[in-house]
């Protein structure tokens, strides 16, 4: 197995030479930062464009707001109701999508290349960003949807296991805090108008383009977009997040099996310590079936069908998590085996051996992350809503390869600190 | 060549996908087939390995047998100890897993092109050499009821989706769920599995599907020597089950812990069995496009938007599958309204088709999206994979993907009028009704009667 690994690392290597992808960045006009992957392969053309409007800008008490903004965004805008815009874009075989996250709220399109298909796409596009209506009858039924399915989630197991662990991680940060029907129903239409007017601007935003299409074309299509949008500033961030105290919270619920959370929020996009963690996680939990996590709790115990650990590396602190669900009458049980895991690592780090199987994947999957429109699209996108350095992705596998064991120490040492972990169990005996 | 040219012409009516060799095929002297679908785009390759191998082919008693196999599939052979095999595919850069569905079962690793071989060499292993030991089969199967109740008992819409089967079917296969009832993973032992190993994964029961960067001629030689060696083996003759004719609506209720209700209506329909000789199916196919193929399509637009009724409103239908045929219609009702209303709207749309057809404009805007698919599915290495062995699993040719295509673009307005009138038919119908219940046992508003 060493040698075999050895082997791999050395052809690996070799390959880090080879270029990822070509990302042409300007700024347009309109002050919009455009990042352009030309890739004329197959006759597609997607747009994404990201702003700084995730649920971290939900005013206080009206936590929902960034989502519901963005859901009824293409729901009629400037000249077209929402039937127009659905059915114009099947009849040219054109999709939007997109949504709302705890930093970005996303729009995407995908379309065939050819000019009589992607002008009207694009039409359509910018309509929905520039002068989504709001109509108050739409308005209202999105609404009741939302919090409809905010009280179905608030059943399950999962997500009961989800909200309490944010809210627990981020006490006095707006990560922490939730949409409830009681938020949601605060709401009116006012509120999404006004939420779009401040934060779907051009100086908040990053448009990414990928595909078959020149560089002229790619300016035109950008500016055009930026152009119409409303007037103003990049949104300002909260205090970045502290620390949470050591804590437990277990919950009640009559499902069969329980659903485990331990974390902490550890890391922001663009840190250094990034690399070291990505490294040193992959052998923790990350690694799929070859993680350490993988091998105790599942492969030894057979406690859980899914166990993992990751960092979310956010626009602000993001999570470290690990997450298991098994049998109700032996969480305890595996909570303690993960915790187990969790301490040895951040005690030893990972072994030689470990390592050498963690950088052989990392690097050598590489090109996996790079071989379609749709990965490049969302790699260069994150590159551009977080201001991460162009070449990034030329520099991903050195970076990897350069982590050493004492790194990954260090780096664990600095963010995933014992005393500030916090546990939520749901459906635990 | 740039694709962009090409694609007018693979589309085209009338043409032969016979005049492009890609994809290429080779059958093995042992039966094994291999498929490779060249895509240089990107210097990474897919490797699946399909069995010809389902739940569908259990028996009872022994239901899940086809799953729980696949996830010992990852604990070892003479050669290759427990839990190296994903080991093996991490450090070549690959990703790998599984998936057992009713009729197949499926194994795949996408890897950096230079790896293809090693991978290679990995499944080949499998095919023939795999230990069942008892002691990681006693690990594993916990492992297996764990997913059971990840997927299935702690989620209502999964649950009442097994019990809806478990009534519509009463004598084929498709009544049991893949994953097994709880019972029969309790009693399974390494034996059961063993014995479903050796029966079923041989080389003449098998076929391998290589797209990406790659050359055919050396995935071929590849194929060769290390497929090559193993033995094939004459299979059990398998009994074709048919279910006998249903002879009026079956209901089922699940009551579980939710806080929405959900309903499901399926109708027994027909199948892909003949490419070029069926027409029905290619008719409910494109009844489903013009019913749910996008946000403006008739269930969302009536139902969920202009009458509020329901909070989502769909439809499944798959044409290709080894057994017997079902189409769903499913939903959740407003708030305020009751699962027999929302039976009501769905009856009524699909009367609606009955009585007045549909517009040549909804059926030219769903063979748009048809089109347009055809293309988006090139992005995807693996989807271009799934796609060949999907269609080859239920016994359909891969080479005919392309008449499929072209008998869909020319599915008339008449013939979805016709299907619409044929298939929904209420003794064909089972109902299924997830009842919400409250996390602490104690009601939480009064219960609302259902309609007929």
């Amino acid at each position: 197995m060493k040698r075999l690994l050895t082997a791999a690392i050395a052809l690996l290597i070799s390959q880090v030479a080879l270029a990822g992808v070509k990302i042409e960045h300007w700024i347009s006009p309109s002050g919009a930062r455009v990042y352009f992957v030309e890739s004329r392969a197959l006759p597609i053309l997607d747009v994404q464009v990201d702003f700084a409007a995730g649920s971290m800008f939900d005013p206080e008490g009206k936590s929902g707001l960034a989502a519901l903004t963005r859901s009824t965004l293409d729901l009629g805008a400037g000249k077209f109701d929402e039937t127009a815009i659905a059915e114009q874009m099947a009849d040219i075989g054109a999709s939007l999508a997109g949504s709302a996250d705890t930093d970005r709220a996303s729009v995407s399109l995908r379309t065939l290349a050819a000019r009589d298909k992607r002008e009207p796409a694009l039409e359509i596009l910018k309509s929905v960003l520039h002068a989504p209506r709001f109509d108050a009858d739409i308005f209202e039924r999105e609404k009741a949807r939302t919090i409809a399915a905010l009280k179905e989630a608030m059943t399950r197991p999962d997500s009961i296991a989800g909200k309490a662990f944010w809210a627990a991680m981020y006490p006095n940060h707006p990560y922490g805090r939730q949409a409830t029907p009681d938020s949601v129903s605060g709401l009116d239409r006012d509120d999404l108008s006004a939420f779009h007017s401040r934060y779907y601007n051009a100086a908040n935003a990053s448009i990414t383009l990928v595909g078959d299409l020149s560089r002229a074309d790619a300016e035109k299509i950008a500016e055009a977009i930026a152009t119409g949008l409303p007037k103003g500033a990049a949104a300002e961030l909260p205090m970045p997040p502290t620390a949470p105290k050591w804590g437990i919270t277990q919950l009640a619920h009559p499902a069969s099996q329980a659903h485990v959370y331990i974390g902490l929020p550890a890391i922001e996009r663009g840190n250094p310590d990034f690399f070291p963690l990505l490294v040193g996680n992959y052998t923790l939990g990350g690694g799929g079936f070859v993680s350490r996590l993988m091998k105790e709790v599942r492969d030894k115990r057979g406690y859980a069908y899914s166990v993992y650990s990751y960092f979310a590396s956010l626009k602000q602190t993001g999570p470290f998590q690990i997450g298991l669900q098994t049998k109700r009458s032996q969480a305890k049980d595996a909570l303690k085996v993960a915790r187990e895991v969790l301490t040895g690592f951040l005690k030893n780090g990972p072994t030689d051996d470990e390592l050498a199987a963690a950088k052989a994947n990392l690097t050598g999957s590489f090109p996996l992350r790079l071989d379609s429109n749709k990965k490049i699209l969302e790699n260069v996108a994150n590159i551009g809503f977080y201001g991460l350095p162009l070449d990034y992705l030329d520099q991903y596998q050195a970076k990897v390869q350069a982590v050493t064991v004492e790194d990954v120490k260090a780096a664990f040492a600095r963010r995933v600190r014992p005393d500030n972990l916090i546990t939520v169990t749901v459906a635990a005996d | 060549m740039r694709l962009k040219y090409l694609l007018p012409v693979l589309l085209a009516a009338g043409l032969t996908s016979a005049a492009l060799a890609n994809p290429y095929e080779t059958t093995l002297k042992n039966g094994l087939r291999v498929i490779v679908k060249e895509d240089r785009r990107a210097p990474t390759a897919v490797q699946m390995v399909w069995y010809r191998i389902g739940s569908t082919d259990e028996v009872d008693g022994a239901s899940g047998v086809a799953h729980v196999l696949e996830h010992m599939m990852f604990k070892g052979t003479p050669s290759v100890g427990p839990g190296e095999f994903n080991k093996r595919v991490a450090a070549a850069g690959g990703r790998d897993n599984a998936f057992t569905s009713r009729d197949y079962t499926a194994y795949f690793q996408q890897v950096p092109k230079e790896k293809l071989e090693d991978v290679m060499q990995l499944e080949a292993d499998r095919m023939r050499h795999l230990n069942v030991d008892a002691k990681e089969f006693a690990q594993e199967i916990k492992v297996v009821m764990e997913e059971r109740r990840m997927r299935t008992d702690d989620n209502p819409q999964a649950k009442l989706f097994e019990q809806m089967n478990a009534v519509a079917f009463q004598a084929h296969p498709y009544r049991r769920p893949i994953i097994g009832w709880m019972n029969d993973l309790e009693t399974m032992t390494a034996a059961d599995a063993k014995a479903w190993y050796e029966t079923w994964y041989v080389p003449n029961n098998a076929y391998v599907v290589v797209t990406g960067d790659v050359d055919h001629k050396a995935v071929f030689a590849l194929a060769e020597k290390y497929y090559g060696p193993l033995e094939g083996r004459a299979l059990p003759a398998r009994k074709q089950q048919v279910e006998p004719a249903q002879e009026g609506t079956r209901r089922v209720t699940v009551k579980a812990p939710a806080e929405l209700p959900v309903l499901i209506m399926g109708y027994k329909a027909p199948v892909l069995r003949d490419i070029d000789k069926d027409s029905d199916p290619y008719a409910l196919e494109m009844l489903a496009s013009i019913l749910d193929g996008h946000d403006a399509a008739r269930f969302n637009k009536k139902l969920v938007r202009e009458d509020k009724v329901a909070l989502s409103a769909g439809i499944d239908y798959d044409s290709t599958v080894r057994g017997p045929g079902m189409i769903y219609l499913h939903g959740t009702p407003s708030e305020g309204k009751t699962v027999g209303d929302l039976e009501a709207a769905l009856r009524a749309e699909i009367a609606r088709v009955q009585k007045d057809g549909i517009s040549e404009q909804e059926l030219k805007r769903a063979k748009a999206q048809l089109i347009a698919g055809q293309v988006y599915k090139l992005d995807s290495m693996f989807g271009q994979a799934m796609e060949i062995g999907q269609i080859e699993a239920v016994g359909l040719p891969y080479q005919k993907l392309d008449h499929m295509l072209r008998k869909l673009q020319k599915v008339t307005a008449a013939e979805i009028q016709a299907v619409a009138r044929k298939y929904f038919n209420d003794d064909a119908l089972t109902i299924g009704n997830l009842d919400p219940q409250p996390l602490d046992g104690k009601p939480r508003r009064p219960a609302v009667a259902t309609r007929h």
